[in-house]
């Protein structure tokens, strides 16, 4: 079973690469961009007996281990 | 006392804490290879700087669950002092040790020099040496030491006399200027609220021997040798 983790600073957290990104987009002149925030995805291949447990697991995994939960969010997607 | 250095696939300032351990101790600390799954009996753990695991996922991350740190935090929960320098400071706030979290510098880049530091607590093993509002020079080597967590725990962090160190201006004010990654109310160094546990991004092993150019980070080690001896 796939399982895609989105994970991304928390709103309010400074995100120096996403603010030096959206000044490169601005001089390679796409003007319309607000903001930029940058994030990691992580697929994983595991074995699981639903996507319901899928989901139970994968959330285990990014609260011990694939987020900070200090400065990250993280959003799971599974596709069975 | 007993010291342990903890050695990481990617530590590099594993020999330096070495070297200014046995300068104060008169003997050699036991360097711990990060496989162990049990330490000796010790009464300082020191987790060095470097690089451990190639700063996979996030600096610090791989190596808070690696076999030793378990029995690392184990040992700081037993009271147990530990000494977590820069990438070290990353570890233990990983593996929840300390609060909050080592983001990339404001500036996005590697910053390598001396830094003045105002000290904030001197009432622990690691700090009794220095002076409460004494400034100390140390120097930093770090891509990402910009401290942050949430405003309850910073309040909280403030208000236990956790703070150990700020980035200062040389005469002990703060400045922005004199704050080098953006770390939020200058922090450089916390304590954990025993104050057992040390996190700090300055390298005092670094400014430990008068042939380096500085000797105020030997007053960490001279102090915790005291107070563990």
């Amino acid at each position: 079973m796939k399982a895609r983790v989105h994970i991304t600073l928390r709103d309010g957290v400074l995100d120096p690469q996403g603010k030096t990104i959206a000044q490169a987009l601005g001089s390679l002149g796409f003007s319309g961009v607000n903001d930029v925030r940058q994030g990691k995805f992580i697929e994983l291949d595991i074995e699981a007996a639903s996507a319901a447990a899928a989901r139970a697991e994968v959330e285990r995994m990014c609260s011990q281990l694939l987020a900070n939960t200090v400065i990250e969010n993280y959003q799971i997607e599974i596709e069975s | 006392m007993k010291a342990g250095v903890i050695v990481f696939p990617g530590s590099n300032c594993d020999r330096d804490v070495q070297v200014a351990l046995a300068r104060s101790l008169g003997r050699e600390p036991e360097m711990i290879w990060h496989r162990e799954a049990e330490l000796p009996k010790l009464d300082l753990i020191v987790v060095p700087g470097g690089f451990s695991y190639g700063d996979y996922l996030r600096c610090g991350a791989m190596a808070a669950h690696s076999p030793v740190m378990r029995e690392v935090v184990a040992r700081a929960r037993a009271g147990t002092r530990v000494l977590a320098i820069c990438n070290g400071f990353q570890v233990v706030t990983e593996a929840g040790l300390l609060p909050g979290v080592l983001m990339t510098n404001a500036s996005l880049s590697f910053i390598c020099r001396d830094v003045d530091l105002r000290v904030e607590n001197a009432g622990s093993a690691f700090t009794s040496r220095y002076a409460t509002g004494q400034v100390v020079r140390m120097p930093i080597a770090h891509h990402g030491g910009n401290y942050f967590t949430d405003d309850d725990t910073l309040a909280r962090i403030e208000g236990g006399g956790q703070v150990a160190f700020r980035y200062c201006a040389p005469d002990g004010t703060l400045r922005e200027d004199a704050n080098p990654n953006g770390s939020c109310n200058a922090i450089a160094g916390i304590f954990n609220e025993a104050r057992t546990v040390l996190g700090m991004m300055p390298h005092p092993e670094r400014l430990a021997d008068p042939a380096l150019g500085g000797t105020d980070g030997r007053a960490m080690f001279d102090g915790l040798v005291e107070a563990l001896s």
